[in-house]
């Protein structure tokens, strides 16, 4: 098992080369830093010593392989060096950043994922009876709302209507919760379509196989078929399918906490996206990656843990 | 003569779909005794593997449905029980074990588990379970039960995993052991060893065995009575000598020349013509007319009876004047034979 | 008079549709897709989405025959000039007869449907112009997108070795990224525009279907039909476009209908990020993102929100709807929910 991390995680590096070198080409070639420049100096027709200055500051002024070198040594070591917009040192903004989405992601993964699997095994025990089919189809609808309509009329009827407070904003403390409800609830229906469809069809996929035939003819009950055969076996994919939405949540989340100003690693990059902060976005991009290649290799763990018949090489 | 351990009755097990009601099990009446082996042969689609599991209403739901019929164990009507009633039979009174070991096995659970699970689900002591599964495993003659009993499905062999399944089924001592193409999916080295096993294991724990198969070579050895299946009935069964020697249905007959054996060596393989019939759409009369060797006027139209023709040796085919139904007269084929 | 009209936006979906339709008849002669196409006709849900698709698909149709009365005006299409209403000084709620929100409220010009937005527009009429935005997102991204990711997807699966390594390996870089960040990165540099979202939408669904399309042309490869192939001495070239392609093309074409929701999706959500199509081409993510502005407002103006949202949603339901009953028309073992 060791092996295979560290296998992974070797054969990881070439991939954030790639990734780094991505960045670096989109945003250093196809809009070149003097386009950039101009967008973040304040006075409307910047002179060339300004331009200039600006550019030295950021370590634009380099010519194009020295930045490149410049570029891939430092995102390879995290350095990220400072926001174009803001001039914050974009590592420390990070670390700022980083309890509440947690926070957030948890209780959304935790809620979502509980809720999810509920409404599932619910609509898979009657299976083939009007209520799955309305329960799917019911599935499919709510898969088929915008998340940013989800997003407005979440916040709308909450806060408005239902007049849940607070509607927006973040404290550390005890009140955290708080404040992290009406995201947390909005995330949670936003995909619970997608996820009970899902699950859904790992549990009926269990429940037509031979051995749930076999435990029947034992005569086991079917209380413990259904939840000590099929769910065990379900648990598998649903297991894999929840890890997997971890990098997910942590990135998704970034209109969610834009929209209720949760100063979150993911509204800290929306309004970098408001405020063309190239610096932030390359960073987080690169972040982002790794983030993902962490969670491909949890998954893939995760899956050997489980499931007996895996075993990693 | 004792009373049979297990008595079906005019069995229809029919399956609703798309294109009409399929009638896969369609009138099926046979009767096994205490210990004794019954046979069921037929090609795949005849209807008998419906017919095990209707005995046990583990017919597929919702498409699925036992229409009519009587199924007596121990002169109870199993069809009148309920569902929680019928559980403390099955896995009991009666076993089953299935055609394919690998995925009628649960892979996630190891092997003890799921052995001592029939037990407990019987209201049998965990603790003593694991005891009583390693013995078992013995029994069936593998080898370091210990080590098996931790395993897990994926780590043992085709034939390890059936015997699993045997020793699965005889947890808790059945009366009735219903085996549904036990060795279709092994190596044949392998089937003679499973079969002369549940052949040992039967003589051991005084149980009856329903064995299903396509295969008439492979029942020879174990069945004292043998029911041969077509299209959903049966059309000819037998004490099994008196099958083998001399066979009344034509079907049977066909069954018997098509098997290859050193008499016919250089000769053609002898093959029936003909395909099964859509099983949505059973033709009147008798069912294996458009096949037969030996058909006359009025199969077609006449559906012949399962009627004594030798002893204990009931067919079902109009070349007996015993099989025509009642009110229909009754004709010979010398007179006209349609070629 | 003829270099008035704006033939490629006139023209380009003309094209398509034919393009489509002849595809439709070949595939029909195939017995893999008359039976598909056969049990799709027997499903009522079926039916009933691919009929508001091809609604949708008219109305973008007249929002792109343009034409001008003369060298000085600009484009008009069919649909702006039957469609459009007067407009109005500001806000008004569905059916009313003065404007909303105003300490003074002004009457109006005439009865709009579903209201006003703040400048005075009537709101079925943008709604209606959303239309084909929507529609070639989610169609001109996967015009792009499906042949590059089919040629690679192929090419690696097929010839293997270096061919392969190199297209996994962008594969892996680009599914590292987040999609949301790739596609922000992207439109980032690119700039706003309906044609730099298609692009920057085909980048990142590119990978899915070239994974899956390389996958199936491994499993293919392997068949005895192309070793037979080989055997007879026909060119690399004509087995995969003759004999491997048409075996993908059921799968692919599945996959890509499933993804038209998700593009069209897509578009509100990077308008919020202010990265999606300009203001002044109509579009339903922009519609949305007006609205949350104009629901805190009292009173609460709802009307565009709906009717935006509304339009996307159900045109969102019927490539879902009709996605999946295209996939189990044409082998119901696909599902994997």
């Amino acid at each position: 098992m060791l092996r295979y991390i560290i296998r992974r995680l070797l054969y990881a590096i070439p991939i954030l080369i790639g990734v780094s070198l991505a960045t670096f080409v989109l945003f250093n070639v196809v809009a070149t830093p003097e386009q950039i420049a101009k967008k973040n100096l304040s006075s409307k027709n910047p002179t060339p010593e300004q331009i200039q200055e600006w550019l030295k500051d950021h370590g634009y002024d380099k010519p194009l392989p020295v930045r490149f070198k410049d570029h891939m040594t430092e995102v390879m070591l995290f350095k990220f060096g400072k926001s174009d917009a803001t001039d914050e040192d974009i590592w420390g903004m990070i670390k700022v950043g980083v309890g509440p989405s947690v926070s957030l992601m948890v209780m959304v993964l935790i809620a979502g994922t509980f809720v999810d699997l509920t409404v599932a095994l619910f609509v898979a025990y009657f299976r083939g009876t009007y209520i799955d089919a309305w329960g799917l189809f019911l599935c499919v609808l709510l898969m088929s709302i915008s998340y940013v309509v989800y997003l407005i009329t979440g916040q709308f009827m909450l806060g408005r209507i239902l007049k849940y407070y607070p509607s927006s904003g973040f404290r550390e403390g005890a009140d955290v919760w708080k404040f992290l409800l009406m995201p947390a609830a909005i995330g949670v229906v936003s995909s619970l379509g997608q996820y009970t469809r899902l699950y859904r069809t790992f549990v009926l996929e269990e429940m037509n196989q031979d051995y749930v035939r076999t435990a029947r003819a034992k005569g086991v009950s079917e209380d413990r078929v259904l939840f000590g055969h099929v769910l065990k076996n379900a648990a598998i994919p649903i297991l894999t399918s929840v890890v997997t939405q971890i990098p997910l949540l942590l990135m998704g989340s970034l209109l969610l906490e834009s929209f209720f100003n949760i100063p979150g690693i993911g509204g800290m990059t929306v309004d970098a996206i408001f405020s063309q902060d190239f610096a932030v976005v390359r960073a987080m991009v690169f972040l982002g990656s790794v983030l993902y290649i962490i969670g491909y290799i949890l998954t893939d763990i995760s899956y050997a843990l489980v499931d007996p018949r895996v075993r990693l090489g | 003569m004792a009373e049979p351990l297990l008595q079906v009755e005019n069995l229809r097990t029919y399956f609703n779909t798309p294109r009409g009601t399929v009638r896969a099990v369609d009138g099926v009446t046979f009767s096994i005794d205490p210990g004794e082996t019954l046979a069921i042969v037929g090609e795949s689609g005849c209807g008998k593997s419906m017919t095990a599991l209707s005995i046990l209403q583990l017919v597929p739901e919702p498409a699925g449905y036992i229409e009519s019929g009587r199924i007596l164990f121990r002169g109870k009507d199993l069809l009148d029980l309920r569902w929680d009633d019928m559980k403390t039979v099955r896995g009991r009174e009666i076993a089953m074990i299935f055609q394919e070991p690998m995925t009628s096995l649960n892979p996630v659970f190891t092997i003890g588990r799921q052995l001592v699970e029939t037990l407990v689900a019987h209201d049998g002591e965990a603790t003593t379970g694991w005891q009583r599964a390693e013995e078992l495993l013995a029994r069936v003659k593998i080898d370091d039960p210990r080590r098996v009993l931790h395993s897990y499905p994926h780590e043992l062999s085709g034939g390890m995993r059936q015997r699993v399944m045997i020793a699965m089924a005889l947890m808790n001592r059945p009366a009735l052991l219903i085996a549904d193409e036990p060795t279709t999916a092994l190596d044949v080295t392998v089937q003679a060893e499973i079969l002369s096993l549940m052949a040992e294991l039967q003589r051991e724990f005084g149980m009856a065995v329903l064995l299903i198969s396509h295969d008439l070579g492979i029942v020879a050895e174990m069945a004292d009575h043998v029911g041969v299946m077509y299209a959903g009935e049966i059309v000819e069964i037998a004490p099994a000598a008196q099958l083998y020697r001399s066979p009344k249905h034509p079907y049977t007959r066909c069954l018997f020349a098509s098997l290859p054996s050193r008499q016919q060596r250089g000769k053609d393989l002898v093959t029936l013509e003909g395909v099964v019939p859509d099983p949505a759409n059973w033709p009147p009369g008798c069912r294996f007319a458009a096949r037969c060797p030996d058909r006359f006027a009025p199969c077609p139209s006449t559906h012949p009876v399962l009627a004594p023709v030798d002893g204990a040796q009931c067919a079902r085919c109009l070349l007996y004047p015993a099989a025509f139904p009642p009110g229909v007269p009754v004709q010979s084929p010398e007179k006209e034979t349609v070629r | 008079m003829l270099t008035n009209v704006d033939w490629l936006s006139t023209l380009a979906p003309f094209v398509v549709l034919a393009a489509m339709v002849i595809m439709l008849r070949r595939a029909g002669r195939t017995p893999l897709w008359s039976e598909a196409f056969r049990r799709l006709r027997r499903n009522p849900l079926a039916m009933i989405s691919l009929a508001v698709i091809s609604l949708y698909a008219a109305v973008a149709v007249l929002d792109s025959i343009s034409w001008r009365t003369s060298k000085t005006d600009d484009f008009r299409t069919l649909l702006q000039r039957i469609a459009e209403r007067p407009k109005e000084r500001t806000y008004s709620a569905p059916y009313a007869t003065v404007t909303t929100g105003e300490p003074e409220p002004h009457p109006l010009n005439e009865k709009h449907l579903l209201g006003t937005d703040g400048v005075g527009n009537d709101v079925v009429y943008l709604t209606l112009r959303g239309c084909r935005t929507a529609l070639i997102l989610g169609g001109l991204t996967s015009l792009i997108a499906t042949p590059l990711a089919l040629m690679f997807g192929m090419l690696a699966g097929y010839f293997g070795k270096w061919a392969d390594d190199a297209v996994l390996y962008i594969n892996q870089v680009l599914s590292s990224i987040p999609s949301i960040l790739l596609l922000v990165a992207l439109m980032m540099v690119l700039g706003k525009g309906v044609l730099q979202l298609c692009i920057a939408l085909g980048v990142t669904s590119w990978v899915s279907l070239c994974r899956l399309s390389r996958g199936e042309t491994l499993k293919h490869r392997e068949r005895e039909y192309v070793r037979a192939a080989r055997a007879l001495g026909l060119s690399h070239t004509r087995i995969l476009i003759r004999h491997i392609l048409p075996n993908l093309l059921p799968l692919v074409i599945i996959s890509v209908t499933l993804g038209l929701s998700g593009l069209v999706l897509a578009e509100a959500i990077l308008s919020y990020l202010q990265l999606g199509v300009p203001p002044e081409v109509g579009s339903w993510g922009n519609m949305i993102n007006g609205a949350r502005v104009e629901l805190a407002r009292e009173p609460v103006i709802w009307w565009g929100l709906a009717s935006a949202s509304g339009a996307l949603f159900v045109l969102v339901l019927a490539f879902n709807v009709f996605g999946d009953a295209l996939r189990d028309a044409v082998d119901p073992r696909l599902r994997t929910g």
